[in-house]
């Protein structure tokens, strides 16, 4: 498997605070890796390190197998960027910010012309493309800003909360592209505080805190990882009491939610074939039952949470 | 086709000019600092000096608006860019620091050129007789790319305030204009203002359009040229190094 990017004990110190302290991490070919973490937590500042916009103290960073300090031109026409905050040219107009991005990539005209047509009429922008950007909304920047950083095709996209305030159908659009360009090969590197779009989205994601790596792992594992303790959730088509419940070998809490019943359980799989057996023997036969796995949210909550002195 | 090889980077410099050029020719201080002040200075120092001959004054107004053009552009690129964040972009894309720096110099060097032959062809209509023709065109050229380092050299401090730098600018600039010959010939200064006059490669180049429009100079034209030269090339290397140590301040 190759690797994309390789981050190396990467720090930067901004006066008298360390934002990202030795951060080390890779991302496979063909991955989507989401880079999770409360504000402030140096998620921006790895991200502009990786992209070359800022340089590291120290630690190194080599991207699609370029030092980005020693061959920053050679990295960066291999990948493309989408910030957070959109950074077209608002007085041109979109098609003279794509042909200024073919241009600084060193495409053919003519390729260049094809790609942006084509880009433009897949992100819904092809009619506007003669209007100067700071006629356009939001959204409609942000889908600019994704088509100017895929112009060269590149192997591999930086995106910065690239859904952060957005309309759904833009959100909706953004992220069935980044999909389709993974299934195409394109290794993603997502920043983002959405923990939904990252369980959804990402291969494997990182979690930085105080300007430090706290776990890296598949979203599932993350989930699993911290919480020993599972919860079940039933529902049966006649009433049953508590009592019975705390009953049934396994499970070591109760809590009604409404026609619902929450059980804890240090065995899932134990707690689910005796609540079967309960349900026959007490003829109450089980209408709903959910495993209640603990959530991405969950998972970035306890690993970023800040303990007490 | 290496995106890091110097024709490749010259090839993606002349797209940043060719943006610069859309984008900031046209904005509100780029016009004011570049033609109306000039003008304005001229006209003022015209009403004040009727007994000067207008071959002296037509030269003065010529090394006044190129110097003025050729640093209105550049100074004003990177911090309006940078409060736009579109350097970032820049700073993301396969161009280098060098390449970027020598396209916005490229933009305003065009921007002085122009500029400055429309007042070449004033002179020319008002019966100035041009005698040293390519010896003023070298000159314009020149100085078009010495005054735009200046102007580049003035954007070094990382604000991403533009009227900070427009200050700044406007602080060195017009003391440069009263020593270089503009307003008071150079055989007219104490032997102190022409050892400042010396320092300003604004003087080098008044000098050559006098010589250009009148056969009359101060300095050989070989000394001239060449202090033009030696400025430029300086003042290049040292805006280019400099910006490449200030860029990441600003992002």
């Amino acid at each position: 498997m190759t690797v994309m990017i390789r981050a190396s004990d990467l720090t930067k110190v901004f006066g008298s605070n360390t934002a990202v302290d030795h951060v080390s991490f890779d991302v496979d070919e063909g991955e989507i890796f989401g880079f999770l973490g409360p504000n402030g937590a140096g998620k921006t500042t790895t991200t502009r390190m990786l992209t070359g916009v800022i340089l590291p103290d120290a630690g190194t960073a080599t991207v699609l197998g370029h030092d980005i300090r020693s061959d920053p031109v050679l990295a960066k026409q291999g990948f493309g960027v989408v910030p957070e905050t959109s950074n077209a040219y608002t007085d041109l107009t979109a098609w003279q910010n794509l042909m200024l991005m073919g241009e600084l990539y060193g495409l053919e005209r003519t390729r260049a012309m094809q790609r942006s047509s084509d880009l433009l009429g897949m992100l819904g922008l092809f009619e506007r493309k003669d209007q100067k950007v700071q006629a356009y909304s939001k959204g409609m920047k942000q889908r600019l800003i994704l088509a100017m950083s895929l112009l060269h095709e590149p192997k591999l996209l930086f995106l910065d909360e690239p859904t952060s305030g957005l309309d759904v159908q833009s959100t909706q659009m953004i992220l069935a592209l980044l999909r389709d360009l993974n299934r195409q090969g394109t290794t993603i590197f997502l920043t983002t505080h959405n923990m939904e779009e990252a369980n959804r989205l990402c291969h494997r994601v990182g979690i930085i805190r105080g300007g430090s790596i706290v776990a890296i792992d598949a979203p599932e594992k993350l989930k699993m990882a911290i919480e020993r303790v599972h919860r079940i959730e039933v529902s049966f088509d006649r009433e049953v009491p508590g009592d019975a419940l705390e009953g049934i070998p396994g499970v070591t809490g109760v809590n009604r939610t409404g026609d619902k019943w929450q059980l804890t359980a240090d065995n899932q799989y134990e707690v689910i074939r005796s609540l079967v057996a309960f349900s026959q023997q007490n003829a109450a036969s089980i209408v709903t039952l959910n495993t209640l796995a603990p959530s991405l949210d969950d998972a970035f909550l306890r690993l970023t949470e800040v303990t007490g002195p | 086709m290496n995106p890091a090889s110097f024709i490749e980077q010259v090839r993606r410099s002349w797209a940043i000019a060719k943006k610069d050029i859309r984008i900031y020719y046209f904005k509100g201080p780029v016009l004011i600092f570049g033609i109306f002040m000039p003008v304005f200075l001229f006209l003022a120092f015209l009403m004040g000096s009727r007994q000067l001959p207008l071959a002296f004054l037509v030269s003065g107004l010529v090394g006044m608006t190129l110097f003025f053009t050729a640093t209105a552009v550049s100074p004003a690129i990177f911090p309006w860019e940078g409060q736009a964040k579109t350097l970032e972009r820049l700073a993301s894309c396969p161009i280098t620091i060098e390449a970027i720096v020598f396209g916005d110099m490229t933009a305003s060097i065009l921007f002085g050129i122009g500029i400055t032959l429309v007042t070449v062809v004033i002179g020319l209509a008002l019966g100035l007789p041009l005698l040293h023709g390519i010896t003023l065109l070298v000159a314009i050229f020149l100085a078009a790319c010495c005054f735009s380092a200046i102007g580049m050299l003035l954007a070094v401090p990382p604000t991403n305030v533009p009227s900070n730098i427009m200050m700044l600018s406007s602080l060195i600039k017009f003391p440069l204009v009263f020593i270089s010959g503009i307003f008071i010939p150079l055989d007219q200064m104490p032997p102190w203002g022409l050892g400042l006059a010396a320092c300003s490669p604004l003087t080098y180049f008044t000098d050559l359009v006098r010589y250009s429009f009148t056969d009359a100079h101060f300095f050989p034209v070989p000394v001239d040229i060449s202090a033009l030269a030696v400025f430029t090339a300086a003042f290049t290397a040292v805006t280019m190094y400099l910006h490449k140590r200030t860029m990441p301040k600003r992002m």
